[in-house]
């Protein structure tokens, strides 16, 4: 039996972490992610579960001390946020390109400038193309859930591919919620407690990773990455299939909310979807057909099952707390609006921009956004940005 | 039907904000006080407003309470009830704002109940507590959180004071923990209604 | 008619064989599950300048055998050194430590 708990969510990350019993940890502390070190630390020098936790100089050797602790077979995390995540960069290609199932967790954090600690999706947008699974959670439980699937998702033989758990920096890190912890049983049932790498280092079975591309194969290696990447969906879904059989609590790429009969509805990723579904609620108790798609997985991105969704709606309204500077708006925006091109039916697409820096988006705020897109005030050529003054 | 909160039958979520100073423990308040609920099968959140913590700068803390699983996730604008730790915010920060009409103000204060309305502007209900002495008594420091859950217990009735102090001693542990689950008892006699 | 191959030639081509078979023949990420494969391809080739020994002066220290970047220094079998030329790329490095100047680079003729 699963026990109820209170947690902050950074402790649900460190007790993901322990209940996978993963061999190496290395991080740099960073706010928001501060207390998801710190416990794992304490947790590890208190011999709650054997790993080697390696402090490391800077979140580049975060990445690169799980590297080569994966290269060897061991289960491996790691979490950051921000501009550790920037300094992780080049890294993030190669533990990817080089096929590492690592996990890490990314309390998403703004990245400088100006100096900002607070919460929003910059850093992992800047890092989307790394080729990782990206995930993004909501609350403790979201947190904790997709953290232990996303250690099976990424050992799977057909997909060796890291994994990254977004979620909200602050308004999920520092959240005391409330969580069901399942027993140590259950969750060795759903995820062996120690990864048999298929391929490692071994002097008795010698390998080489990371050979030289010539351009003679590598634009052949980065097609099968790509092709590795979009496969993964499948594996993403039927781990969360069994999660759900085992733990009962059901998961897909997205999760739509009251969007049967909507006409106008949300998408975005993390916690402010919590926020977007009470918007939902009060705009249908006045009357509009509002609906929300809450994204899970964003790469790969599950273009069917978005298609699938959206099917009868007149309007999507994108919310990303990131601009694509000097581009086309924000990452989701961007997506979507290259995505419905072509498709049989027209879909308009509303881009708003909030959240940037930290800004409480407020159910309010939701509200206003829709009202907007009543009004006609939102030309399917700008994106509107939820900022003081005009947008 | 979540709790009686002064009096008032509460049907609906109920959103509380903290205001204290640095180090007086306001966030740890608010957890608490999350932790009791959530013992008592509630949902509830407690958060603080996030930035660089600076001892003695005026700070907030947030909490939410409900049956229902709570899935909003921004800062509390218009709280059912406030709490002060520190009366000295008063003159620099406007610990109304946005109070809900029928709200309820918990507030530790050395004045009589008639006096800290006066000095507060606000005529609705009001819990006072003499905190600091409480805290001074019993723990030694004055760090009222404790002694603040107390009074807040008895203000609102949204957990039951058994399962706040069963959080208190899980939190502190020891010597600590039987210390500061004394002052949320003693606060929940003394806190004076009205 | 063609020369028959040489043995590190057919190597050569058999671990290469993945890589003319498209994108999803290829071991994942180029892993590769045979060790010292950098020895089926010589490096000799590359040089202008070969190390040529004095015996006379050599006296068997062996600084050019740890200075060698490419590892093709060897004891032989008169307890002096000999340069495997198959993979020497004519760098110098062993000529420039050499305490003695036992090593001289002379200019190959190919």
């Amino acid at each position: 039996m699963a026990r109820r708990i209170a947690v902050e969510d950074s402790h649900a990350v460190a007790l993901a972490a322990k209940m996978a019993n993963v061999d190496v940890i290395a991080a740099y502390p960073i706010t928001p992610q501060t207390h998801i070190v710190e416990e794992l630390s304490r947790m590890v020098s208190d011999g709650e579960f054997d790993a080697e936790y390696i402090n490391v100089e800077s979140e580049h050797s975060a990445i690169s001390a799980c590297i080569g602790a994966s290269a060897v077979g061991a289960r491996c995390f790691t979490a950051t946020a921000g501009q550790g995540l920037a300094l992780m960069h080049e890294i993030l290609f190669i533990a990817a390109g080089n096929r590492f199932p690592i996990v890490m967790a990314i309390a998403n954090r703004c990245l400088s400038p100006n100096i900002n600690i607070w919460g929003d999706q910059s850093d992992v947008m800047s890092s989307r193309d790394c080729g990782w699974i990206q995930i993004f959670a909501e609350n403790a439980q979201e947190i904790f859930d997709l953290i232990l699937s996303a250690f099976k998702i990424s050992e799977d033989d057909r997909v060796l591919l890291p994994v990254a758990v977004n979620f909200d920096g602050f308004y999920a890190t520092h959240v005391v919620e409330r969580m069901d912890l399942p027993e140590e049983e259950e969750v060795r049932r759903f995820l062996p407690p120690h990864r048999t790498a298929r391929y490692k280092l071994d002097p008795d079975r010698p390998l080489t990773f990371g050979a030289i591309g010539f351009p003679a194969i590598q634009f052949e290696l980065r097609r099968q990455w790509e092709e590795a990447l979009c496969n993964s969906k499948q594996v993403v879904k039927e781990v969360w299939q069994e999660f759900g059989r085992i733990f009962g609590r059901h998961y897909d790429v997205l999760e739509p909310y009251r969007m049967e009969d909507a006409e106008i509805g949300f998408i975005l990723m993390g916690g402010s979807s919590g926020t977007c579904r009470v918007a939902v609620d009060r705009l249908r108790e006045r009357g509009f057909k509002a609906g929300m798609i809450k994204l899970r997985l964003f790469r790969p991105f599950p273009k069917e099952e978005i298609l699938e969704a959206v099917s009868r709606l007149k309007t999507l309204i994108t919310v990303d707390k990131h601009i694509c500077l000097g581009g086309l708006g924000g990452p989701l925006f961007n997506d979507l609006r290259s995505l419905f091109y072509g498709f049989q039916r027209r879909i308009n697409v509303a881009g708003f921009i909030a959240g940037v820096g930290g800004r409480d988006i407020k159910v309010e705020d939701f509200e206003h956004m829709f009202e907007k897109v009543v009004k006609g005030e939102v030309s399917p050529e700008k994106h509107v940005f939820i900022v003081r003054g005009e947008s | 039907m979540l709790a009686a909160l002064y009096d008032r039958k509460v049907e609906s979520m109920i959103e509380v904000r903290w205001h204290g100073r640095g180090g007086q423990g306001a966030v740890t308040a608010a957890e608490i006080l999350a932790h009791a609920a959530i013992r008592e099968g509630k949902y509830a959140q407690a958060f603080p407003s996030f930035g660089p913590e600076r001892r003695g700068a005026p700070v907030l803390a947030f909490n939410r309470f409900d049956d229902k699983p709570i899935w909003v996730r921004s800062d509390v604008y218009e709280p059912d009830v406030v709490a002060v730790l520190d009366p000295s915010l008063l003159a620099a920060v406007n610990v109304l704002g946005g109070l809900k009409p029928d709200g309820v103000v918990v507030i530790n204060a050395r004045e009589t109940l008639s006096e800290i309305k006066a000095h507060l502007g606000f005529q609705g209900k009001t819990a006072l507590i003499n905190a600091t002495d409480i805290a001074l008594e019993v723990l030694k420091v004055p760090i009222v959180n404790t002694a603040m859950v107390g009074a807040f217990i008895k203000a609102t009735g949204l957990v039951k004071l058994d399962s706040a102090v069963e959080a208190v001693i899980e939190r502190f542990g020891g010597k600590t923990g039987e210390r500061n689950a004394e002052a949320v008892k003693k606060a929940y006699e003394v806190t004076v209604l009205g | 008619m063609g020369e028959a191959k040489s043995e590190v030639e057919e190597k050569r081509e058999r671990l290469e064989a993945p890589l003319r078979d498209g994108w999803r023949k290829l071991p994942h990420s180029l892993l590769i599950f045979e060790p010292a494969t950098s020895l089926y391809y010589y490096t000799g080739d590359w040089r202008t300048f070969k190390p040529v020994r004095d015996r006379s002066k050599c006296i068997a220290c062996l600084l050019c055998w740890v200075y060698c970047p490419e590892g093709c220094i060897y004891i032989a079998s008169d307890g002096g050194i000999d340069v495997d030329l198959n993979y020497c790329k004519g760098c110098g490095i062993c000529a420039k430590e050499c305490p003695l100047g036992a090593i001289t680079m002379v200019e190959e003729e190919k």
